[in-house]
Parts: C-alpha cells; sequence; structure tokens
C-alpha cells in the first residue's frame, strides 16, 4: 500500500503537465520513449546497419593473390553487370517473379472468395490444411518436394501411368523451373489465402445484401465490392511475394544435389553470392553482389510501394 | 421478408456450393499429398523405397520403430541434438526478437519524441531489405569478432525483426486507448507498469502473432546457420537434414538406408510447428492481417 502512494509524489507532475500542453511531451516522457525504443534500436545498429555499411565498404575492394587488397572503388559493382553468371540469375530470379507472383495471387485469391462463401466444417479444415505447408520448413518442404520428383522412388511416376502417360521429370534441365514454381506455390499460397480470408472476413456483409437487392450475382459481388475492399491485403502479398522471389535461395540450393546439372551454383544472384563468399572466398566480389541485390530490392519494392501510395497500402 | 430472401438465395445456391466443394476437394488433395508420402515412405526400410512398390501406400512391412530407432541412434544421436539446436534458436531468437518489436512498437506508437518520425520511416524502409543479403557481410563481420560457428552467431542476428516492430507499432496504436494510460498515469502509476498493466494485456493477440512468426522464421532458418556455422553439432535441424540429403545424394549406392532416416527426419521436424499453429489458430488466424485492414 505505501508504495503506490510514494509514486504518486514522484509521477504525478509528469503525468498531469500534458493535460496543460498536449503538444509538447515533458523531457522525462520523450526519455522513456527512447529507452522503450533502446533495445531494438542496438540489435538494429548491430545487425543491420553496420553489415549493410561493412558490405558496402568492403565492395569497394579488390582482393587478387597477387598485390593483396587494393581500392577498386566502382570495379566490382562493373563487373557484376558484364558478368553472365550474375546476369543469368539476375533473369531467371525476373522470370520467376513475373510468372510465380501472378499464379500464387490468383491460387490464394480464389481459394480465399471460395472459403469465405461457404461457412461448414469443410471449409474450416480446408482452411487449416491448406495453410499447413505454411509451418513446413522451406528446406524440408523442398526437400518433400524433390523425393515426389523422384525418378527412383517418388510417386509421381506411378500417378503418371494411372493415366497411361510417362511422367515429367521436374529436376530435368527444362522443367526445374517449373518444379520450383510448384514448391513454392504450394509452401506459401495458403499464407497469403489466410491473410486475404481474414481481410475478407472484415468487410460489412449488409454490402452484399444491398448488392443483391439490386440483383448483383456472387461472381459481381466479388469481383466489384470484395477484390475492391481487400485491396490493401492484396498489395501487402504482393510485397511480400517480391520480397520473397527476389531474394530466391532455399529452394534451388536444396534441389542442387538432387536435380544433379540442372541447377547451378549460380543459379540465383543469392546462390552466387554465397558461392563466392564461401566457394571461392572473394569477400569483396560476394559482397557487391550482396549489397546490389539488397538495393535492387530495396528500389523495387519502394517504387511500387510509391506508385499504389493512393490505393491505400500498408505504409501510408 | 428478409429471412424469406436469404432462405431463397440460399436455396438457389446450393448447386453452385457443391461445385465449389469439390474444387475446393481436389485442392485439398494437392495441398496434402506430399504430407501422406512422406507419412507412407517413413514407414519403409531401403527395400520397400526403392523395390517399385506403391508410393502412395503402405508396403507389407511397416517399420516405423525401427526407423525411429535408427534415426535417433544415428551417428550419436546427431538428430535429436539438432532438434534440440533448432528448439533453442527459435526459442532464445524467438522471444528475445518479440521482446524488442513489443517495447519499440508501444515506443513508436504511444510516445512522442524526438527524432520518432525519422526514425519510424528508417524502420520501414528496412522492412523491405532482404534479410539473406545481410548473412554474408554479417558472417564477415562476425569473423572479425571470432564469433563465427557458434550458437550466438545464430541468434543474434535472428533477434533483428522490422516487420514484427511495425506490425506491433500498427496495432498498438490502434487497440491502446490514450486516454487509458493517461488515466493510469493519474492513478499514479508509472510508465513501466503502465505498460505491464495496462497496454500489455491489451496488445496481447498482436504478441502472440509476433512471437508465432518469428519461432517459425528461426525454426525455419536455414540460410543463416548453413553460413555461420562449421561444427555439424550446432546445425539446426534444417542444416542437418540437408547434409544428409547431400551425402545420400552424392553416393548413390552405398547410403540407400540414409534415405528413410532424411525421410522420417523430415516428417518429425515438421511436427512442432504443426502442433503450435492448430493450438494457436484462435490467434494467428486474425492476428496475421494485422497491417492490410485499413
Amino acid at each position: 500500500m505505501t508504495a503506490p502512494l510514494t509514486r504518486v509524489s514522484t509521477e504525478a507532475a509528469p503525468g498531469v503537465k500534458p493535460s496543460r500542453g498536449p503538444r509538447k511531451e515533458p523531457l522525462r516522457r520523450q526519455v522513456t520513449g527512447w529507452l522503450f525504443v533502446a533495445p531494438f534500436a542496438l540489435v538494429f545498429l548491430a545487425f543491420l546497419v553496420a553489415p549493410l555499411v561493412y558490405a558496402l565498404y568492403l565492395s569497394l575492394f579488390r582482393n587478387a593473390l597477387i598485390g593483396g587488397t587494393s581500392f577498386a572503388f566502382l570495379d566490382n559493382y562493373v563487373r557484376a553487370f558484364h558478368d553472365p553468371n550474375f546476369l543469368d540469375g539476375a533473369w531467371l530470379v525476373i522470370r520467376f517473379s513475373l510468372v510465380l507472383i501472378p499464379l500464387q495471387m490468383a491460387i490464394s485469391l480464389v481459394i480465399a472468395l471460395m472459403l469465405d462463401g461457404i461457412k461448414n466444417w469443410f471449409t474450416r479444415f480446408s482452411r487449416l490444411t491448406i495453410f499447413l505447408p505454411y509451418a513446413v520448413p522451406v528446406v524440408i518442404g523442398a526437400l518433400m518436394w524433390g523425393f515426389m520428383y523422384s525418378r527412383r522412388f517418388g510417386p509421381l511416376t506411378q500417378i503418371f501411368d494411372i493415366f497411361g502417360a510417362s511422367a515429367p521429370d521436374f529436376l530435368s534441365k527444362n522443367l526445374v523451373f517449373a518444379g520450383l514454381l510448384n514448391i513454392v506455390t504450394w509452401q506459401w499460397a495458403g499464407y497469403y489465402m489466410i491473410i486475404l480470408f481474414a481481410a475478407l472476413q472484415a468487410i460489412d456483409p449488409t454490402l452484399y445484401e444491398a448488392a443483391r437487392i439490386d440483383g448483383a450475382g456472387s461472381v459481381t459481388i466479388a469481383l466489384r465490392i470484395k477484390i475492391p475492399l481487400i485491396a490493401p491485403a492484396l498489395v501487402l502479398i504482393l510485397v511480400f511475394a517480391l520480397i520473397g522471389t527476389l531474394q530466391f535461395f532455399n529452394e534451388p540450393s536444396i534441389l542442387l544435389k538432387l536435380a544433379a546439372g540442372s541447377i547451378t551454383p549460380h543459379f540465383t544472384p543469392n546462390m552466387y553470392a554465397y558461392d563466392l563468399a564461401f566457394g571461392r572466398g572473394s569477400f569483396n566480389y560476394g559482397s557487391a553482389i550482396s549489397f546490389t541485390l539488397a538495393a535492387v530490392v530495396f528500389v523495387c519494392v519502394y517504387i511500387f510501394m510509391f506508385t499504389t501510395r493512393k490505393r491505400g497500402n500498408f505504409l501510408s | 421478408m428478409s429471412a424469406a430472401t436469404t432462405y431463397a438465395t440460399r436455396k438457389a445456391r446450393r448447386p453452385q456450393h457443391i461445385s465449389i466443394q469439390i474444387v475446393l476437394a481436389l485442392a485439398l488433395v494437392y495441398f496434402l499429398v506430399p504430407f501422406w508420402w512422406v507419412i507412407v515412405a517413413s514407414s519403409k526400410d531401403a527395400a520397400g523405397l526403392f523395390g517399385g512398390t506403391s508410393a502412395l501406400w503402405f508396403s507389407d512391412r511397416i517399420v516405423w520403430a525401427d526407423n525411429f530407432r535408427k534415426l535417433f541412434t544415428y551417428d550419436g544421436g546427431m538428430f535429436g541434438r539438432w532438434l534440440l539446436n533448432s528448439a533453442l534458436y527459435a526459442v532464445v531468437g524467438g522471444v528475445g526478437a518479440t521482446t524488442l518489436a513489443v517495447l519499440a512498437g508501444y515506443g513508436f506508437a504511444k510516445y512522442r519524441f524526438k527524432g520518432r518520425r525519422f526514425s519510424f520511416s528508417v524502420l520501414l524502409g528496412t522492412v523491405m531489405v532482404p534479410a539473406t543479403a545481410l548473412v554474408i557481410p554479417t558472417f564477415i563481420l562476425f569473423s572479425q569478432f571470432g564469433i563465427t560457428n557458434t550458437r550466438w552467431a545464430v541468434i543474434l542476428p535472428t533477434l533483428l525483426n522490422p516487420f514484427g516492430v511495425y506490425l506491433m507499432h500498427v496495432y498498438t496504436r490502434d487497440a491502446v486507448p490514450d486516454e487509458l494510460l493517461d488515466a493510469a498515469r493519474v492513478d499514479g502509476a508509472g510508465e513501466m507498469r503502465t505498460f505491464l498493466q495496462i497496454a500489455l494485456p491489451l496488445m496481447r493477440p498482436a504478441v502472440v502473432t509476433v512471437l508465432l512468426l518469428t519461432v517459425v522464421q528461426s525454426w525455419n532458418n536455414y540460410f543463416l546457420p548453413k553460413a555461420m556455422l562449421i561444427d555439424n553439432r550446432l546445425y539446426p535441424v534444417t542444416v542437418g537434414i540437408n547434409q544428409w540429403q547431400n551425402i545420400a545424394s552424392g553416393n548413390n549406392a552405398g547410403t540407400t538406408s540414409l534415405w528413410s532416416l532424411i525421410i522420417l527426419g523430415s516428417l518429425v521436424s515438421v511436427i512442432p510447428l504443426i502442433i503450435a499453429f492448430l493450438s494457436l489458430q484462435r490467434y494467428w488466424q486474425g492476428g496475421l492481417s494485422i497491417g492490410s485492414l485499413k
């Protein structure tokens, strides 16, 4: 009982002040605000700002067996943009995003709309089940599909046998693109679906009643009411998908051995940076690739956010 | 009248519902087949796996018990070690990252301090910096301090979660009224007590969501531990299983028995998170959409 009372006497002054001048926070309150943010700020400086600055610094030097480390300024970046390994990887990731993102968004949107319309045990069960792959570590998910694709013990051959067709080899050079597309879609569609589903659930259902009285069918309601109203959620998952695919690494690097020959160590820019740093020990050039990747993702997403700003997105 | 209309529309829409549910059932098959295959395949020994029996159904010999015993005794019980490592990294990294995110999110949402706007917009910008682009520079930085190939090298970088801070900020801004905090202060509660006893309970759904997301992220982490760790006794289960897979893919003839362990290991490593998601679904189903509802 005594403790709170002594608190009153010491804390009362800053507690009362804001009511007199709401614009100015007392200094003490400002310090408290900073103290709440400080632990995160420390981690932020140590594990985000410092590595990025360090990567930029390293990327400006060249390390040769003869002559040691020398200042190279932008040479590493010039080299990157003439390096077929890097350019091929970048091109693959761009193509992959262009196919994957619309596909994934369409699938998750259609499933979310289907689940939004019907409420029974089956749709509740479906919602959880479709989300389940998200709980599977990417490594394990890629391995599971790698096994499924496998000619030696995978079920794909047997499934196609039923229809009298020969199974496509998703680990071959020609089809590994499709194989990866399938793995990423399987893994993430459920997560995006849940985000869209929650947004759909937040729509006021009286809007649908009104639309139905005006003669709108389910499809019209979905296209004219539901999709426009969940636009912020669609933008959010688009940004997630963009960040995810541009730094593509886990799935192809897991399949590297299973799909021997189809996936190269420089299949994506991130894999190339890893191979440069840990396979060949050229940390300077690897840092340049890493930094370029971070910068490109940042700029792409920022431009995208800026152009969609008016429609209301998660940064506004 | 409205009851009559809804009844009429419901009746008219029934055939459509059936066709939608058939489409859903097909989607379910697609999303479940890999799980089913892993469950079936983990019950087989090498002969069952490669012997040309049906890949999607159990063979006559079900050797789960035997496979389990092998999985946890192979290479001196390495798999159990990996599971414990994963749990350690996920719990320490997840709880740490969530604590930092909750504190910072609350600070950004409820205090007007100098430099708040600037630091928050820097934070928003970095939500988009891909985490994997940081791994190589962080590795080089850590190697200067000699902490690569330790548990800290995996735990420390996972404490960083700008998106978690953003989620906490958005949620706190709307869910915790300023008046309530002011009332607590007038009643004599200190800043810390106001936070712990008034604000924190209101922030619970977002806290659970961020905790779940960060734990999943650390449990699934692959690139960071793969880069940081050389000693395979420190591996999390993701890097460990992939090491087995590389060994098994490398030499086709000698190590066919390793495949059964890899498959069962994959199944075992998935179970903890599935249990977590199923038991906490009340929280995350709403929480995942924070930030997308305006």
